[in-house]
């Protein structure tokens, strides 16, 4: 058995050198930057170690605003995707015809380039002087005197990002909970018309319990997939994200990397840290209650 | 009158039936619409005269003399082709590499008994739950340090392993059966050739899966590439479109921004058509974004 022993590491030996230069290494790494103080990417300084880092972070309004901002997407995109897909997927199983062409029809925002596509968002929503988006001149039709979804109010940015997202994130979800409603099985459907029960009734006793860890695994991905928002953000509000107010704690982490002065490694890992920290805080709450619930 | 109350009754079930059904395919239809409408207005917007465009105060639906300029100017005027090319060697030497990388390790792990296999494989699990997040910011440290920014090595080595499709593939792997290759062991075939000649075509369909969504997922790429390149020959077309969007076309011109788009979107969709069930039982499988 041990005979083939060096032969086995060698084939390991690409991926072993691969996941300890890229993947562990930067583990440890990230911690010591996040305890030199202040480090400075350009001159190589830094002026000390403890905590200092963190509390930089926790006191920049920037952080503070992409918390927020990602906290807001959290809340909003999370359930209302999670919902939306699941009525979509339950619409979706109770027809025949043309149910395959709307399935692809679904999937198509996964394969998009999430920057290119959120220009096109950019353009459907922004109101400017000369011209109306395709939105505003929709909102007319309803009297609406419009608003500037782009550079507007925030409570209208936060709008357009949340219904980025949800465009985004909804083909995954309903991919999975669509074939989660074709697995349950006939035969409880079948007795249940049977007893004359009613189709609420049916899906609250039966479709839900059977499809609920389908759900409960999107919720837990919907969650660490909108903590980690970025790209879609940049899509829509440009690169500069601090000055449009709509950064989120990923943004802030490679705003810190970025930087012209040469970049703050330092703050961007204790940043990623305590990114880190509040996803597996939420992830390990949403296994508890699922515990206690499923008691 | 007993008959009469069961046949109102399963009359009244066929029309909530009736109902239900028409609401979903309402349903449907308007999502449907709210997904093409993208599409369908980058698409128009592209083919529309740039000066007709600017004129409009209120959005057409269609035009009536569409033109194709703006895709010209989308070649020439910038670098579209180039960030064109870019993505595509980076997607396709990157997809390669890790094909290869990945290969190789699932057949260790699946095939091959060696001292500390299943502990080795445990912590390569383990690290599937790490963030890419936290390990970028010293990724960008070192390749920098290295001297590989604005490089294509610099691009692609962070990316070239993957735990989650070594995961999948000695799943795969395992269950090809222990007699062909104790059968192949007797007729002298060595390690090498047993993997590349029986158990990488029986599995072959596993590894379209991952290629497919290996590629979707370097098309896409916009983090890393942002970071690591700083000088516009190296940019790939995510990192494109947001120069074209900050700088390109003097910023106003929408419809050639919009041909951009369109050029970069058509590539995955053609794929995603052609490919529909493989990518969609795939993404089912192992896709993340969500």
């Amino acid at each position: 058995m041990d005979n083939r022993s060096p032969k086995a590491w060698l084939y390991l030996l690409p991926a072993i050198v691969f996941l300890a230069v890229f993947m562990v290494y930067p583990l440890v790494d990230v911690l010591i930057y996040s305890f030199e103080e202040g480090y400075n990417f350009a001159s190589g300084n830094y002026f000390g170690h403890g905590f200092y880092n963190f509390s930089y972070v926790l006191r920049d309004p920037y952080f503070i605003q992409a918390v927020k901002n990602t906290l807001i997407l959290v809340a909003v995109t999370v359930p209302v995707s999670t919902g939306f897909a699941l009525l979509i997927s339950l619409a979706l199983n109770s027809i025949v015809p043309l149910k395959k062409l709307f399935q692809t029809v679904f999937f198509l925002p996964y394969v998009t380039n999430t920057l290119a596509v959120g220009l096109v968002f950019m353009v459907l929503f922004k109101k400017t002087d000369s011209s109306d988006g395709l939105v505003n001149m929709m909102l007319s039709w309803f009297g609406s005197s419009g608003v500037d979804f782009i550079n507007g109010p925030y409570w209208a940015k936060m709008f357009v990002l949340c219904f980025y997202t949800v465009w985004i994130v909804l083909p995954f979800k309903v991919l999975i909970l669509t074939s989660a409603l074709a697995s349950v099985d006939e035969t409880y459907y079948n007795a249940a018309r049977i007893d004359g029960t009613s189709p609420f009734r049916i899906f609250r006793r039966i479709t839900l319990p059977m499809i609920s860890p389908m759900i409960f695994y999107l919720v837990i991905t919907g969650f660490i997939g909108a903590f980690k928002a970025y790209s879609d953000a940049v899509a829509i509000f440009g690169t500069d994200l601090n000055v449009a107010g709509m950064n989120t704690i990923v943004g802030y982490v490679y705003d810190m990397l970025y930087g012209s002065s040469g970049g703050y490694p330092s703050y961007a890992s204790a940043a990623a840290i305590i990114l880190f920290a509040i996803v597996l805080t939420i992830t390990v709450i949403n296994l508890l209650v699922r515990k206690k619930t499923a008691r | 009158m007993e008959n009469n109350s069961f046949y109102r009754a399963e009359k009244a079930a066929q029309t909530r039936k009736t109902v239900l059904k028409t609401l979903s395919y309402i349903l449907l239809a308007v999502w449907a619409v709210m997904v093409l409408l993208p599409f369908y207005w980058m698409i128009l917007t592209s083919v529309k005269d740039t000066a007709a465009y600017n004129a409009e105060v209120k959005p057409e639906f269609f035009t009536l003399s569409p033109t194709l300029e703006n895709y010209a100017k989308a070649f020439t005027e910038v670098n579209l082709g180039r960030y064109f090319i870019n993505t595509v060697v980076f997607t396709a030497v990157t997809t390669v590499l890790m094909v290869a990388v990945i290969t190789l390790a699932a057949f260790a792990f699946s095939r091959l008994n060696f001292r500390g296999r299943d502990i080795l494989f445990t912590f390569f699990l383990s690290l599937m739950m790490i963030p890419s997040e936290l390990v970028v910011i010293t990724n960008y440290v070192t390749i920098t340090d290295m001297g590989l920014k604005n490089t294509f090595t610099g691009l692609i080595l962070p990316s070239i392993t993957s735990v989650f499709y070594i995961y999948l593939l000695k799943e795969n792997f395992a269950q090809i059966p222990d007699e062909l290759y104790y059968a192949a062991k007797v007729d002298g075939t060595s390690d090498f050739k047993y993997l590349m000649r029986v158990m990488v075509p029986i599995c072959r369909p596993t590894l379209v899966t991952v290629i497919i969504l290996k590629v979707i997922e370097c098309w896409n790429s916009y983090i890393w590439p942002r970071l690591i390149t700083t000088k516009e020959e190296y940019y790939l077309v995510s990192n494109g479109i947001q120069e074209i969007r900050e700088s390109g076309f003097g910023r106003d011109n929408i419809p050639a921004m919009m041909a951009a788009v369109v050029v970069i979107s058509v590539p995955l969709i053609i794929l995603f058509l052609i490919f529909r069930e493989k990518i969609m039982s795939g993404v089912a499988r192992g896709g993340t974004k969500g």
